[in-house]
């Protein structure tokens, strides 16, 4: 199903779309008061770009010197060059010490390597423990966002799942008694575990050590609390000196939902006593990533989600109808790297009005990215045939000026007098859900014409 | 073979190096800094608190906890209802009420406060108990985060946290709620010296 079918279904809700609408854009608006109240803002995000570059430049010795830091500290470090290679080391890993239940923060790239049905066919019980994830989880579906997985969800929703999973009363909806129940179960899950499993924000190469940051805590719970801990990471992730820290970290959060800092950043340097820290450093695809000239700068996404709260296409038709676990408008960049064909609508799903860009802390060129994905997509014949046609025809009529006055003649004529199923039926995609505008008596050029030879 | 794999597609497809930037520390003028660091935990759902000296502590937390049980206290001069030396297992944490840690540095731009493994004894202690208290000393307060990781070494112990206030989610309908899966409540000692 393509994007703009799935989004259909997603808008059949009206109060549900706007009320997803409004909800998201509180984020975007938070983000900018935090964002204005830090002078040199614009500087950072400089910055911070520029660190991402000389990371892309030296990612090679940069993952070296992680690594050999990170083994003087006592982790293990292993290496996957595929979803399949991260989910047998993780298992590995697991089954080396017999450990059957595993507590989860998030992590979009377990997401990605689809790790926890994997791992369930394995035997092993995976609990996710972000509330948005454990929300998602007991639905059975994907995350709708990174960063608030659960945010295409309303409160009756949530509160009927609960009830059905947890054992809330009926009808409950108070966020404030959900979390609560949620704590509990959760709390239950981190006592029984065997291992913790996250995601990692950072890694810095200097220290050999990760960053994690949640505002739940329950990164720290799940990790604190087993012997064994274990860090999921995209080649991605590499930061050279423990001072770049400070540019990210000021952006993260700010850039994510409007706070000066999550509530937890953590720094993992070393196993505790008696215990294992493994970290698995992934690259599926991203290496490929980093040759694409034009689309690498891609890599230096820091998943703060600021630009899915920006784009009016992304409130509008809910992360579900991208079709992968990072959506929005970074998604819809990544994603046709990974397989042009089968996302080759994501980067149409765009008005390319290039907020995202603006409110990117890394300073992506998101939407130069969209339109010049735009543009493969079609070379290579994955447009679909209603556009390739249409897109056939305005250009030659765009190209000869006499077609052009002539088609806008006989647009102006059609829109006037044809009856309203000519206009408004299937075949005219901008006759849907809205009216189109009243057709002027003449053209600019008619218009311009006359005016001047009244002028003269 | 994974890992040579991986090195040698990232050799055959990276750009060319860039120069890494030099950071600023970005320094502002900041009149009166503990204000500043107070107005912003009280915001981000943290009680601030300042007292004179530690000996002060004992009868503050008679006020404020008065139904605390089992209290855990690495703080010098304070001591709670737990040996935290004498626990092996962090399970054993799990009934912990109060813990008083002391911090090492606090942030004013976003009132984050750094704490070290060496300061919690246990890792979990400040994500465990149900009510979080860090000591901090006014003049342990910087600016901004470039500054505190200037003075940091963040590989100094094994695990470093910044801690900025309560546990909280927003993950139901964006609706903040304090206390989720970490501690429901964060208290800050301002001591004067």
């Amino acid at each position: 199903m393509s994007h703009a079918t799935k989004a259909a279904n997603f808008i059949q809700n009206e109060s549900k779309t706007d009320w997803h609408n409004a909800s998201i854009w509180k984020a975007r608006t938070k983000r900018d008061v935090a964002a204005h109240n830090v002078p040199e803002w614009e500087e950072l995000r400089n910055l911070a770009s520029q660190i991402k570059d000389n990371v892309l430049g030296n990612l090679d010795n940069y993952l070296l010197q992680f690594e050999e830091a990170a083994t003087k500290n006592g982790a293990i470090v292993h290496w996957a060059a595929t979803p399949a290679e991260h989910n047998a080391i993780v298992l590995g890993i697991l089954q080396q010490h017999q450990l059957k239940k595993v507590v989860k923060s998030k992590s979009m790239l377990t997401e990605e390597c689809h790790l926890n049905p994997y791992l369930e066919a394995n035997g092993v019980e995976v609990i996710d423990t972000d509330l948005g994830e454990r929300i998602i989880q007991l639905r059975n579906e994907p995350p709708s966002h990174i960063v608030a997985p659960a945010i295409h969800l309303k409160r009756e929703e949530i509160g009927e799942l609960f009830h059905k999973e947890l054992g809330t009363k009926k009808g409950a909806t108070d966020p404030q008694y959900l979390t609560e129940a949620a704590r509990q179960h959760l709390r239950t899950a981190f006592m029984e575990s065997h291992a913790g499993l996250t995601g990692v924000n950072f890694a810095v190469a200097e220290t050999g050590g990760v960053v994690v940051v949640t505002n739940e805590g329950n990164s720290d719970m799940g990790v604190h609390l087993n012997p064994v801990q274990i860090h999921c990471m995209g080649i991605e992730k590499i930061i050279p000196r423990a001072q770049d820290l400070g540019v990210f970290v000021r952006l993260l959060a700010r850039s994510a939902i409007g706070q000066p800092i999550s509530i937890f950043t953590s720094h993992h340097h070393r196993p505790k006593p008696g215990g294992e820290m493994h970290i698995v450093i992934v690259d599926n695809g991203r290496s490929e990533h980093l040759g694409r000239e034009d689309f690498r700068n891609g890599l230096k996404c820091i998943r703060c989600g600021a630009c899915m709260n920006t784009c009016p296409v992304y409130r509008r038709s809910g992360g579900h109808s991208y079709g992968y676990t990072v959506p929005g408008p970074i998604g819809s960049i990544l994603t046709p790297g990974k397989d042009l064909k089968q996302h080759s609508d994501l980067p149409f799903a765009s008005t390319l009005c290039g907020s995202c860009s603006d409110v990117c802390p890394v300073k992506i060129d998101i939407h130069e990215q969209l339109y010049k994905w735009r543009q493969i997509i079609a070379e290579e014949g994955h447009l679909n045939k209603s556009k390739t046609w249409s897109m056939r025809l305005a250009g030659k009529v765009l190209s000869h000026p006499k077609a052009y006055g002539f088609f806008g003649k006989m647009a102006r004529m059609a829109l006037r007098y044809m009856p309203r199923i000519a206009i408004y039926n299937g075949l005219n995609e901008w006759g849907k859900e809205r009216e189109l505008p009243e057709a002027p008596q003449q053209s600019f050029k008619e218009w311009y014409q006359q005016n001047q030879a009244k002028h003269e | 073979m994974s890992k040579e794999q991986i090195l040698a597609r990232i050799r055959a497809n990276k750009p060319s190096a860039k120069t890494l930037p030099e950071i600023p520390l970005f320094p502002q003028e900041v009149p009166d800094l503990a204000a500043t660091f107070t107005a912003l935990a009280e915001k981000g759902a943290s009680r601030c608190i300042s007292l004179p000296n530690i000996e002060e502590l004992a009868a503050l937390i008679e006020v404020h906890f008065p139904s605390a049980k089992q209290i855990a206290s690495s703080v010098p001069l304070f001591r709670g209802t737990l040996d935290l030396a004498k626990i092996d297992d962090p399970l054993a944490l799990k009934d912990v009420d109060l813990a008083i840690i002391p911090g090492q540095l606090g942030v004013g731009e976003n009132a984050a406060i750094w704490v070290t493994e060496a300061d919690c004894v246990h890792r979990v202690l400040p994500f465990i108990t149900q009510h979080l208290m860090i000591v901090l000393y006014k003049n342990q307060l910087v600016w901004n985060l470039h500054e505190a990781y200037q003075q940091l070494k963040i590989d100094e112990t094994g695990y470093g946290v910044f801690i900025a206030g309560p546990s909280k989610t927003a993950d139901i309908e964006q609706s903040l709620v304090i206390g989720a899966q970490g501690a429901r409540s964060l208290t800050i000692i301002l001591l004067d010296k």
